[in-house]
């Protein structure tokens, strides 16, 4: 962690969603600045900015708006990604919880569908089919993320970066602007995922 | 754009026992510096190919919590891939203390058995994908029972029943072992595995007698359990991951490679 943000630095969230140990542990491990962001003064003092997230969507927007900076997060212009839930919260609204959430991708959060004869949640490793985007720079075309997460990001090709089947299609991987998102978890996905981190810090 | 198929990849798991932050049994790989260190272990199954790790803390004395803090916290510093803890977890408090430390897992066993409504609180305090309910179970005048202790103390649960009743209370995996099984390298309890895992909707890890690559194949190809756990196998170097998951690819078995 840094004592003081400099120019090229991550500005991580830090909301209360789940642990962020392994997040800031795999910085470390990639060399790459980072630092806590509590206050709008700080979400503006980092060139880059990461949602994490893990547990409960609905919960999760519940604590973002606690800290006040819902608003602020929207207006970011600099390079934003969301991780797992972290991602989900840049749709407008998640079916956990039916919650209404930042509406900066018009997207939804939905269930994975049981009947589709699916373990839920989905859980492991699994490959993306990702688009020539530059957050899969470098990453082969059969690497493997780990995701573990029961609601998913509905497909759509104007967003989507990345796909992936489990039960149905639906996105791995979205962008939208300046903002990016992904299901995985970059931070657990062995070599692809520290090579993704490296890339957004690159954006 | 058409990509490679999606297929969830079977997960191959090893399992470290770990006491006062030290790895015990033997370890057979020649190029570590200091086979006890568990930190230094798992960077060397990560390396290999390991999907995931389970570390079980086998410390009975009270200072153990603070010592497996520090522990998680070097194994969570230097692996990039997935693991849990299992080991000594009772209440609410010790999971969180893992979780942020940078767990990405807990695993509970016995204290589950004891305490039912813990699996519903962690659940709800953590989420499912945090939970994993270990059981360890043995055939008894031709039942499948739930035994504790390391399988030395039977319990009145029946083993079905109990793991149904953990996915209802919000256990996002199984890690079911076959205390029958365990130890004789004779190959997992695919019979048992195949009739748990078509009963539940939730992912099972598969415990309990690997001896060989082709007793892996066999679980996943007749039980198509989601992972595969094993220790000594690998610990002694007579199974090697890279070697392993190459073998399941040949055998269409989809792996992470």
């Amino acid at each position: 962690m840094i004592d003081k943000p400099t120019e090229k630095a991550i500005g991580i969230v830090n909301y209360g969603a789940g642990n962020i140990f392994s997040l800031t542990a795999a910085l470390e491990r990639q060399q790459i600045p980072y630092g806590m962001v509590n206050t709008e003064q700080e979400l503006q003092m980092y060139s880059h900015i990461i949602i994490p997230g893990v547990g409960h969507a609905g919960a999760a927007m519940e604590k973002l708006k606690q800290t006040g900076l819902v608003e602020a997060i929207k207006q970011l212009e600099k390079p934003v990604l969301g991780i797992c839930v972290g991602m989900q919260l840049l749709t407008a609204h998640s079916e956990e919880g039916n919650a209404d959430l930042l509406n900066i991708v018009p997207l939804q959060t939905k269930l994975f569908d049981r009947e589709l004869g699916i373990k839920i949640p989905h859980m492991g490793w699994n490959n993306v089919n990702f688009t020539n985007n530059p957050l899969f720079k470098h990453v082969k075309p059969d690497a493997q993320f780990y995701f573990v997460h029961s609601y998913f990001i509905e497909y759509n090709p104007i967003f989507d970066i990345a796909s992936v089947n489990y039960g149905n299609k639906f996105s791995a991987a979205i962008q939208k602007d300046n903002f990016y998102g992904v299901q995985f978890h970059p931070e657990k996905s062995g070599q692809a995922g520290e090579q993704l981190l490296k890339n957004f810090s690159l954006i | 754009m058409t990509g490679p198929e999606n297929m969830l990849s079977k997960r191959i798991i090893p399992c470290l026992d770990v006491k006062d932050g030290r790895t015990v049994k033997g370890v057979n790989f020649v190029d570590l510096r200091d086979a006890g260190d568990p930190v230094e272990l798992a960077a060397q199954y990560a390396q290999q190919g390991a999907d995931e790790l389970v570390f079980l803390d086998i410390t009975a004395t009270h200072e153990r919590r603070k010592t497996m803090i520090e522990m998680v916290k070097a194994v969570a510093r230097q692996l990039n891939i997935p693991f849990t803890i299992g080991g000594g977890i009772t209440e609410i408090a010790d999971a969180e203390a893992l979780l942020n430390a940078g767990a990405d897992k807990i695993s509970i066993n016995s204290a589950a058995v004891r305490n039912p409504q813990l699996i519903e609180q962690l659940a709800k305090a953590f989420g499912v994908q945090f939970v994993v309910v270990a059981v360890d179970t043995k055939l008894v005048d031709g039942k499948n029972w739930v035994h504790l202790n390391g399988g030395r103390l039977i319990t009145e649960l029946e083993t079905e029943k109990w793991i149904k009743q953990a996915e209802e209370m919000g256990a996002g995996e199984i890690l079911l072992t076959s205390m029958d099984h365990d130890g004789t390298k004779a190959g997992f309890d695919c019979g048992l595995l195949k009739k748990i895992n078509d009963s539940i909707n939730i992912p099972i890890i598969a415990s309990g007698g690997a001896g060989s690559v082709d007793h892996f194949t066999e679980v996943f190809q007749k039980a198509n359990v989601d992972a595969a756990l094993a220790a000594s196998v690998f610990h002694y170097g007579e199974i090697l991951i890279p070697d392993l998951k190459n073998e399941l690819s040949r055998n269409g078995i989809p792996v992470r490679l």
